[in-house]
């Protein structure tokens, strides 16, 4: 089943076209990552599937419901961790997730906010008021608020936003369990690394438009293969090979043994071709202070797209 | 759904408590308020005016205030909540459940009704032993603390749900509900006031409501009760309509 169907959804704030017809399909216990730069429109796409924004033209539909129309059954079955640190000053973490439970329709839920509190590390935090805790906590409740109802269809804008790596850790490890158990997972961060270890799908939007669509085992193959980044301590890297180079600027120099311009980040699709292009610097004179092989990754693919527009 | 769904009650209870955490500034500085009013006037204007035959002025006064009261804290309830939520941002966590358009509307209402007749009964409390007061109908006097509250209420938030910054609501709360409060009959009889006025206080929707649950108190009021009480549903239930419209159409709440 799909867990979010997005049919060609239009979005414009005056001149500017947030979202430029986006379609998605997002399958039931996916971990899906939504990526792009800063104003690519994933929040704006986030708060169209959560009936927040409501858009010019298109449609949304959560496990076949659609989020206007039968906006009930569609937001009983998702959850949304905002992007923005907000709360409600006026009440506690417990007293905060027993209302948000309530909204839900929930009752008697303790078993389960306790359940969520010891995941996310907020048993000892319970009693305590929203104000009297730092930014991270205040995240983790967000997250909490957006379980409390254990949603088939988790949607975190951002959620390790400006945190410390210990809640991202407990925070993935939490999450990772709701995805083996069945729910479906969509994700947006700016942690590319985040993605490539959680996501199994992405899509990238730029401009309002999807510009990228597929598993991430193939974006990876498909995209780039590796990269061979040799420093060269004398000489220079020869004319035929300069199509091989994959960033125009040095790549990696950040240390103090950087050289600027002798250091090259050459694109190999397999081993086999690093050794002719070895051996093409050698018999062009040029001497390897430092050689290395980097596989491509999520960040060296997103890169690409984004310059190109799309793949 | 039904009206005493799981997410009406919890909306209606976090409403109700979230004044009630902080009842000193929203219940206990609007009984003071009144009562200075009372302690003021009263002292002033007793055995000077005449508003109701066999009525002094202070036994005049006191539903007046209880119902300014009433009406003025039904208002700030739900509007201040909204905006507040708006300007946090933590509206969103009434936006993302599935609540309906008449379960925020009603809590929202309901929990205004509650702290408005907190306060006009601490208002009540502590004025009435000034003078000697009669209860000839307190079936209208319930009825119209019940119904004012509501109509507040929902002014409350329909005035919340359309300001996007605090000055706009306090622009509506200063030029529309309080000058609507006071010259509503609060501490006159309109039958004071020359033809003209008299004319105008009638359009004053306002002024139904203080008059028909003074009439609870004496047995006398400037016009039926149950003109009162007609206009008053009517307005109501046009407020009631345009709440629901503009929830419906998720006005400055869904962009």
């Amino acid at each position: 089943m799909t867990a979010i169907q997005i049919n060609s959804v239009e979005k414009s704030y005056k001149s500017l076209k947030a979202l430029n017809g986006v379609t998605l399909a997002i399958e039931e216990g996916e971990f899906f990552g939504l990526l792009g730069p800063n104003g690519a429109g994933k929040t704006t796409l986030i708060s169209t599937i959560a009936g927040l924004i409501r858009p010019d033209a298109g449609s949304v539909k959560i496990h076949g419901h659609d989020v206007i129309t039968d906006f009930r059954a569609a937001r009983s079955k998702l959850g949304v961790v905002p992007q923005e640190l907000v709360f409600d000053p006026f009440f506690t973490v417990r007293e905060t997730l027993r209302l948000q439970s309530g909204y839900f329709g929930l009752k008697n839920n303790d078993k389960w906010i306790d359940e969520v509190m010891g995941n996310l590390d907020l048993t000892n935090k319970a009693d305590v008021n929203m104000r009297a805790l730092s930014g991270g906590m205040k995240r983790r409740v967000l997250v909490a608020q957006a379980l409390v109802h254990k949603p088939p269809v988790i949607v975190l804008d951002e959620p390790t936003a400006g945190v410390d790596v210990e809640l991202r850790q407990t925070l993935w490890k939490f999450i990772s369990r709701l995805n083996r158990e069945g729910h479906t997972v969509v994700l947006t961060t700016h942690y590319l690394e985040e993605a490539q270890a959680m996501c199994q799908r992405v899509a990238m939007l730029k401009n309002g438009q999807v510009v990228a669509l597929d598993t991430m085992s193939a974006l990876i193959r498909r995209i780039s293969g590796s990269q061979l980044v040799v420093h060269l301590a004398s000489g220079q890297l020869p004319d035929d090979l300069r199509h091989l180079v994959a960033h125009d600027e040095p790549v990696n120099c950040n240390g103090i043994n950087c050289h600027p311009g002798n250091r090259f980040s050459l694109r190999v699709n397999d081993y086999a071709e690093v050794e002719p292009i070895l051996a093409r610097l050698r018999e062009s004179g040029a001497v390897i202070d430092e050689m290395q092989l980097q596989q491509a990754d999520l960040e060296d693919i997103f890169l690409q797209i984004m310059d190109k527009g799309s793949v | 759904m039904s009206m005493v769904s799981v997410g009406f009650q919890t909306l209606l209870f976090k409403e109700t408590l979230r004044f009630w955490k902080v009842a000193t500034q929203t219940v206990a500085a609007p009984v003071l308020t009144a009562m200075l009013y009372l302690l003021i006037f009263g002292h002033v204007l007793e055995g000077r005016v005449n508003m109701l035959a066999g009525v002094s002025y202070t036994a005049f006064l006191i539903p007046g205030l209880v119902m300014m009261s009433v009406l003025q804290n039904a208002f700030a309830n739900s509007s201040s909540s909204l905006i507040q939520s708006k300007i946090t941002g933590n509206l969103v966590f009434i936006l993302l459940p599935p609540l309906s358009h008449w379960e925020i509307i009603s809590a929202y209402v309901l929990a205004s009704v509650v702290r408005g007749l907190a306060v006009g009964l601490g208002v009540f409390l502590v004025t009435i032993w000034f003078t000697d007061m009669s209860f000839v109908a307190p079936v209208w006097i319930i009825v119209f603390a019940l119904l004012g509250a509501a109509i507040l209420g929902t002014m409350g938030l329909i005035a919340g749900i359309w300001a996007e910054k605090f000055d706009q609501l306090a622009a509506f709360q200063n030029f529309l509900i309080v000058p609507a409060t006071f010259l509503s009959g609060v501490f006159y009889s309109i039958k004071s006031l020359p033809p003209f006025w008299q004319a105008v206080s009638h359009l004053n929707p306002f002024f139904y409501m203080i008059d028909g649950f003074r009439h609870g108190f004496f047995g006398q009021s400037d016009v039926s009760p149950w003109t009162s009480l007609a206009i008053a549903s009517v307005f109501f239930a046009l407020l009631a309509a345009i709440a629901i419209n503009l929830l419906k159409r998720g006005y400055n709440l869904r962009h």
